[in-house]
């Protein structure tokens, strides 16, 4: 009962993975001129909401195309974070050369961990999943790695001065430029989801999805795909998290805990499980929501951000991106 | 020799914990199909009702049975406020709609009864069994043990405890047969918020009352669960005690480890336990076909 209904809403939101192309244009431009107006508080949640975008964007081609739960993104992002924080710091490698880095050490990370999770399903790979991302605070705290990580006191990592052409030229302050580099990269990172979801790779990892003996039997070799995504996806996350580690210029073990895995699972679910654009929603709903539910009252705002998840599940019970493509179809019917 | 034996009995006593906990999730599970995230908060919750019941001056066992009354209806009203409008949401849905579950009972008991820890009563004399492990532990091993059987007799002997297996297991067929799927839904959630609430109130005297309580808790009772076998109550049982004397095994006779990394050493061994045994020490096999 429960499957069938579910599959309804995924292949609903299979035509919103399909990216509408008449709205990217508006969309870049409005993104690309919006720090220049905004201030530089609002300018810099904005760069976190991208980040979080592409992390959660990370989630969802695991989840949301390859059927594969996780509750141990943070670690991801932790390892991406780190790696970019280290190099930086005890290294002295240039920031920018540290972002790709991190995503490259997280895909091999996640390649990883991604085989022996090939025997996991469901609840039991959200429990191996979930073991990593409670584990990884600890073993970053842990006092054999203290002269690499830092230990509990974390690293600090000095973003290097906007260049100077684009201070005399445009006035650029340090929020903008990195509000353009997350905004470039994330246009990136969606271009690229956008081309492996409809590639034959993304029917692949579609095809497992839906029906894993059904696809292995049309040759799909479903482990090797499985992993792939698994490193593809803690790529996109590792990625978001070196970006992170520059921009707040900090790392610490407490940052990334548990609960981050949650916040990027329920960015997922809200935003559109299935939908590439989605992440863009969802990362501005867990950037706000939190912050809204605490200036309505700081006791008890974890309840109001509890019954706000609860109703925003009610109205749109497939996110954002579901609500969206139903009612386009319903204004299409209309018309 | 000594050392062994203490800490197996540590282990065994805080194993009896994660039983405890590992069995109201097993019950759910069985009940609606997926895990609860809520479960803890939800048992927390219960511990509280209790707690102000007998600071109010209600004796221990009066309070003890009406908690489990109150949390029986309470988790009937959820499924039926909360989740029968939810029917046919994606489960992923459903899994941000525990989340929200939690952030609000755990919020709501800080407001109500403030984040101050506070101590819970037990019902078992004080004193230790030897020196070694309290009588408490003891008391709640043996409740645990009850439960367990209590469980197994009404899923496997009463009409409703079948009907319930059945709406489970495939809801379409069991609507068919004329079982009411829908209230056997929430009846399983009202039994497991009454269990929860057992655990809650045999929990709270060993690690004190407060809103974040079941946090730690919880997780373990999940791998409990999981590496017993999610479709088996007495393996939950088993796997909550395994659980318990491993993490205190690695905890004390691997240097490196330490109580630093107790935690993170515990998941990896679960995770190497799934790796060979996909559903469990004790679950069934599940066959799937296209």
């Amino acid at each position: 009962m429960a499957t069938d209904v579910e599959t309804r809403i995924d292949t609903k939101l299979n035509v919103g993975a399909k990216i509408p192309f008449k709205w990217v244009i508006p969309f870049i431009v409005i993104g690309a001129i919006l720090p220049f107006f905004l201030g530089g508080y609002a300018t810099f949640q904005g760069t976190l909401i991208m980040i979080y975008a592409i992390a959660i964007l990370g989630l969802n081609l695991l989840t949301g195309f390859n059927g594969q739960f996780s509750l141990g993104h943070s670690a991801f992002y932790a390892i991406g974070a780190y790696t970019a924080a280290i190099l930086v710091y005890h290294l002295d490698w240039p920031v920018y050369a540290a972002i790709p880095i991190g995503g490259v050490v997280c895909f091999v990370a996640g390649f990883l961990f991604g085989l022996p999770a090939l025997r996991l399903e469901g609840l039991y790979l959200a429990l191996a999943t979930f073991a990593l991302g409670v584990s990884i605070p600890q073993i970053l705290k842990s006092s054999h790695l203290e002269g690499l990580t830092g230990g509990v006191q974390g690293l600090d990592v000095f973003r290097p001065k906007v260049p100077a052409f684009l201070v005399e030229n445009f006035g650029l302050t340090m929020d903008q430029w990195w509000y353009l580099i997350a905004f470039v990269v994330m246009l990136l990172m969606f271009w690229i989801a956008w081309n492996l979801i409809n590639s034959r790779t993304g029917r692949a990892m579609m095809a497992i999805r839906d029906n894993p003996i059904a696809a292995r039997s049309m040759g799909v070799n479903a482990s090797l795909y499985k992993s792939l995504t698994f490193g593809v996806s803690a790529f996109y996350t590792g990625i978001a998290g070196a970006i992170a580690a520059i921009v707040i210029e900090f790392v610490a073990p407490d940052s990334f805990t548990f609960q981050l895995s949650i916040l990027l699972f329920i960015g997922m679910v809200v935003g559109g499980t299935g939908s590439i654009w989605g992440a863009v929603f969802g990362g501005f709903f867990i950037l706000t929501v939190p912050n809204f539910a605490e200036e309505i009252s700081t006791g008890l705002s974890y309840a109001i951000f509890g019954i706000i998840l609860i109703l925003v599940i009610y109205v749109m019970p497939s996110g954002f991106a579901g609500l969206v493509n139903l009612l386009r179809v319903r204004i299409k019917n209309m018309l | 020799m000594d050392l062994f034996l203490q800490q197996l009995l540590t282990g065994l006593a805080n194993g009896a914990i994660y039983a405890c906990l590992a069995l109201a999730v097993v019950m759910i599970y069985q009940a609606i199909d997926h895990f609860n995230f809520a479960q803890g908060e939800m048992a927390m919750f219960s511990t509280y009702i209790c707690w102000a019941m007998i600071a109010g001056g209600v004796p221990y066992w009066i309070a003890f049975f009406a908690t489990i009354i109150i949390s029986f209806v309470g988790g009937l009203a959820i499924e039926r406020i909360i989740f029968k409008p939810l029917h046919n949401a994606p489960v992923l849905s459903h899994i941000v709609v525990f989340i929200g579950l939690v952030a609000i009972f755990n919020s709501f008991a800080g407001a109500i009864w403030d984040h101050n820890i506070k101590t819970f009563p037990s019902p078992f004399p004080d004193g230790s069994f030897g020196g070694l492990i309290g009588l408490h532990e003891v008391g709640m091993f043996f409740v645990t043990l009850l439960l367990l059987l209590a469980i197994f007799c009404f899923f496997r002997f009463t009409r409703v405890g079948m009907a319930m297996q059945a709406a489970a297991a495939n809801p379409d067929s069991a609507g068919l047969v004329g079982i009411r799927v829908g209230w056997m839904l929430a009846l399983g959630w009202g039994l497991a918020a009454a269990i929860g609430a057992v655990a809650g109130m045999m929990i709270a005297p060993i690690v004190f009352l407060e809103p974040n309580m079941m946090l730690g808790i919880l997780l373990y009772g999940f791998a409990a669960a999981i590496v017993g076998g999610i479709s088996s109550p007495g393996g939950a049982v088993a796997g909550g005690f395994l659980v318990g004397i491993i993490e205190n095994m690695a905890g004390t006779y691997i240097p490196a480890i330490g109580s630093e990394l107790k935690l993170t050493v515990a998941l990896i061994l679960i995770v190497t336990v799934l790796l060979f045994k996909p559903n469990g020490l004790f679950g069934k096999t599940i066959v799937t076909r296209v």
